[in-house]
Formats: structure tokens, C-alpha cells, sequence
């Protein structure tokens, strides 16, 4: 591309910053923290604003956000979906099931946490997180996909 | 028209130049207004670009179908762009016989493609969206087609410059209407939003696809809306382009409020509605011109 590179270079950047789609995998949560996370979108906090909404396909998506502390039966699903996420894709782990397996450590039905199965970029602790905290986290994992900018060229 | 005029009107205007940041600016609207009728702030009005040069570079995800799955948006797109094109607003965009029947035809690829698409995918959410997506498309251009031939009849021509400027208003107005009542299902909104119902099928057709293609389907989307906001403003004000480009974003706010206060329709309430309203008001519009024509001749 020569000269026009580092012009495109930072439009991309800076169009990832403004349009990042989220896909969120239920591995086995209590519905707690999806509930959290779906609040970011409501009225009161209103993460479109920012360019972030909700996709259904993991293929539409760039930042996975995962909840619950993967049990066996999700385990094969959520590798899956990982690897159909086209790049540069961040992980998030929200909650603390994902990141330790939280209560439900030691149960045979676990095949948890998360970092086991794909690799984790980010995890957003609390049991369930606040909103807040989420968006903070997700503004995070936005700037950990811009750096990614390496792995698409 | 020469083939000056051709590539004006296919790349300057009304064409890619003008359209695509119109597309986005449409689509861009619709969010804004559905948001600050939902007490949001919502996306800024430039979301649309920037989630196309985000879609752009994103990398490719393993697949086999990459053939057919690349062709199908972009035929979307090229044939929505030469619908575009056709549409009468420069004066020297005289349209030749016949480009009516040419115009819908190229409207209709973009639709039928993604039907193709969703059963292409092979994927579950795809192919029931697919399917819905068809039952939509024969239900709703009962009444599409209806009003192009009633406005076609009364007029005494197939050519879309003399089309949109011929017919009386008993005619335009039922006419209007009619269309009016097709644009959110030919635009997949609230509450025709049945074949992408997100909270059921995911994207529908458009489930599997990544990246640049999707960017594609949203590129063919956005030239959607501004065929069809722009034929609303043709046949409303024949003739004059500032007005053309003012009537054509004025449909925004009124799907963007309709979208809002609405839930989303079950798909045989949907087909029963275009089938009996929006079938009705064509059907005014096409006994009116049948009466005009015979008080003619």
C-alpha cells in the first residue's frame, strides 16, 4: 500500500475502537452475569453509543464474552465458537466462575475455568460484576484488540 | 442516455458516490432515532462506516464455501447499485421503455440473494430465516408490484420517468401508501423484522457470515434503503433532485419511529397485513388508474 499505509492503518484502528460486536456464551452461568451484561445496553448505561452491540453469530463477532465456569457438556461448544471468530478477536471472562469456578469448584461437572479450554485475554471479577465494571472491562478488551492489529494483515 | 450519463448515474449520482455514505447515514438515522425514542443516546450517525472498515479488515475464518458465499453479496450489491441507478432524478436521465420492469427486477435481487445465502450456509438459523425471509418476499410485493403497475397503468407507460411524474394524485396517494407500507419489510425492520429476528434466529440468512462479506451484505443493505427511500421521493416529487435527497431521508425517522413503538410480528400476522392493507391501498391505487385509463380512451 506504500504511502497510504499508515493513513488505512489508523482508520482501522480507529474504526475497531468505534464497532466492536460482542458475542456472549453462556458456559454454564447462573444468569447473573448476563444479566449484568445485557444492562449495559440499556437506557441507563447505553454501550451503543460507543458502537458495541450485542451480535447473535459468533462469526459477526469480535470480543467473546464468557460466563459461567464451563462445564463438561459446554467445553467442545466454546472452543468451537472460539475458533469460528474471525481475527483480531479478544476473550473476556466475566464473573468469577469463569476465571476460578467460583462456588462451583471441585464439582465433577466443571471442566473449568475458562483459561483451560481457550485463551483468556481479560477477566472482569465479581460475583456478578457491576455494569460499570463490565464496560470498563470491555473498553479494555477494545484496546487489547487494537494492539492485536498484527494478527490480520 | 449516453454512456456518460450511464457511469454518472451509476458512480457519482444517484449512484455509489452519493449512496453509500447516504446508506450509512439511513442506517445510521434509524438507530439514532429508535435510541432517543428509547431514552438512549445511541450510535452516532457515522456507525455505519466504521463498522464497514471494521467488517473490511477482519481476517477469514475457516470455511469450504468460500465461492458461492462471496459472490452472493456482492451480486446483492451490483444489482441494488444498478437499481439505483435507474432511479429518474437528473434531467438527463431520460430512462428508455421498458425500465420500470428492469428496476424491479434488479430490486429484487438483493433479497433473493440473501434467501440464496441462507439456504447456501447450510446452517439452521439460516435456512429457517431464509425461508422466512421468501415467505416475505412473495407476500410483500403483492402489494410493491401492485402499486409500480397502478402508477404504470395511469401513467400509459413502463418507463420510470414518466411513471413517477404521470400519474393524478387519486392514483400517487394510495399508490404512496401502499409503498410506504411495504419499505419496512422490504428493509427487514420493527415489526416486519421476522426473517432477521435476532433474539430467535440470530442474523437469519446472514448467520454465517464473516467479515468482509458481511460488510458486503451491509453495503448491499444500505443501498437498499436508499432505492427505496429515493422511489418513495420519486414518485411523492418527480423531478427535482435537492427535494429527491430531502424525501429520501425523510423516510427515516418515519420507519426509524415505527420500528421503536413496535413489536416485532409473527410471520403469518405479517403476511396478513400486507395481504390485506397494504394489498388494499394498491388495489384503490390500481382501480383508480384502471378508471383513469378507460375515462382516456
Amino acid at each position: 500500500m506504500g504511502v497510504l499505509e499508515p493513513i488505512v492503518m489508523r482508520l482501522v484502528d480507529r474504526a475497531r475502537r468505534r464497532s466492536a460486536w460482542l458475542f456472549h456464551f453462556n458456559a454454564g452461568a447462573c444468569n447473573g452475569c448476563d444479566i449484568e451484561l445485557v444492562a449495559c445496553l440499556t437506557p441507563r448505561y447505553d454501550v451503543e453509543q460507543l458502537g458495541i452491540r450485542l451480535e447473535g453469530s459468533p462469526r459477526h463477532a469480535d470480543i467473546l464474552c464468557v460466563t459461567g465456569p464451563v462445564t463438561r457438556t459446554t467445553r467442545d461448544a466454546l472452543a468451537t465458537i472460539h475458533s469460528q471468530i474471525p481475527d483480531p478477536k479478544v476473550v473476556v471472562a466475566i464473573g468469577s466462575c469463569p476465571a476460578s469456578g467460583n462456588v462451583f469448584a471441585g464439582s465433577p461437572v466443571i471442566a473449568g475455568p475458562v483459561d483451560l479450554v481457550i485463551p483468556v485475554d481479560l477477566f472482569i471479577p465479581g460475583c456478578p460484576p457491576r455494569p460499570n465494571a463490565i464496560m470498563q472491562g470491555i473498553a479494555e478488551a477494545i484496546e487489547i484488540m487494537v494492539a492485536k492489529r498484527e494478527a490480520v494483515r | 442516455m449516453n454512456p456518460f450519463h450511464v457511469l454518472l448515474a451509476l458512480l457519482v449520482f444517484p449512484g455509489l458516490l452519493y449512496a453509500v455514505p447516504m446508506g450509512w447515514l439511513m442506517q445510521g438515522g434509524e438507530r439514532k432515532v429508535v435510541a432517543r425514542l428509547q431514552g438512549r443516546i445511541g450510535p452516532p450517525l457515522t456507525q455505519g462506516f466504521y463498522d464497514f472498515v471494521k467488517l473490511l479488515a477482519k481476517g477469514p475464518v475457516p470455511r469450504s464455501d468460500a465461492f458461492l458465499i462471496t459472490l452472493l453479496p456482492l451480486l446483492a450489491v451490483g444489482s441494488t447499485l444498478g437499481a439505483l441507478a435507474l432511479l429518474p432524478v437528473l434531467a438527463s436521465q431520460g430512462g428508455f421503455a421498458g425500465d420500470l420492469i428492469l428496476f424491479v427486477g434488479l430490486l429484487e435481487m438483493a433479497p433473493l440473494c440473501a434467501v440464496l445465502a441462507g439456504f447456501a450456509s447450510r446452517s439452521v438459523y439460516g435456512e429457517v430465516g431464509a425461508a422466512r425471509e421468501a415467505v416475505l418476499g412473495i407476500s410483500v410485493n403483492v402489494p410493491f408490484l401492485a402499486a409500480l403497475l397502478a402508477l404504470a397503468t395511469a401513467a400509459g407507460s413502463l418507463q420510470l420517468a414518466q411513471v413517477a411524474g404521470g400519474a393524478p394524485w387519486i392514483v400517487r396517494g394510495p399508490a404512496l401508501l401502499a409503498l410506504l407500507c411495504c419499505l419496512p419489510v422490504k428493509l427487514r425492520l420493527n415489526p416486519f423484522s421476522v426473517a432477521n429476528a435476532e433474539q430467535e434466529i440470530l442474523a437469519g440468512p446472514l448467520t454465517e457470515f464473516d467479515g468482509p462479506r458481511l460488510a458486503l451484505w451491509e453495503l448491499a443493505h444500505g443501498l437498499e434503503w436508499v432505492v427505496l427511500g429515493g422511489l418513495v421521493a420519486v414518485v411523492a416529487v418527480p423531478g427535482r433532485s435537492v427535494a429527491f435527497v430531502g424525501v429520501s431521508f425523510a423516510v427515516v425517522p418515519l420507519l426509524g419511529t415505527l420500528a421503536a413503538a413496535t413489536a416485532r410480528f409473527k410471520i403469518n400476522q405479517a403476511a396478513r397485513f400486507l395481504w390485506r392493507w397494504a394489498a388494499l391501498a394498491a388495489a384503490v391505487a390500481f382501480i383508480a388508474a384502471l378508471a383513469i385509463r378507460h375515462g382516456r380512451a
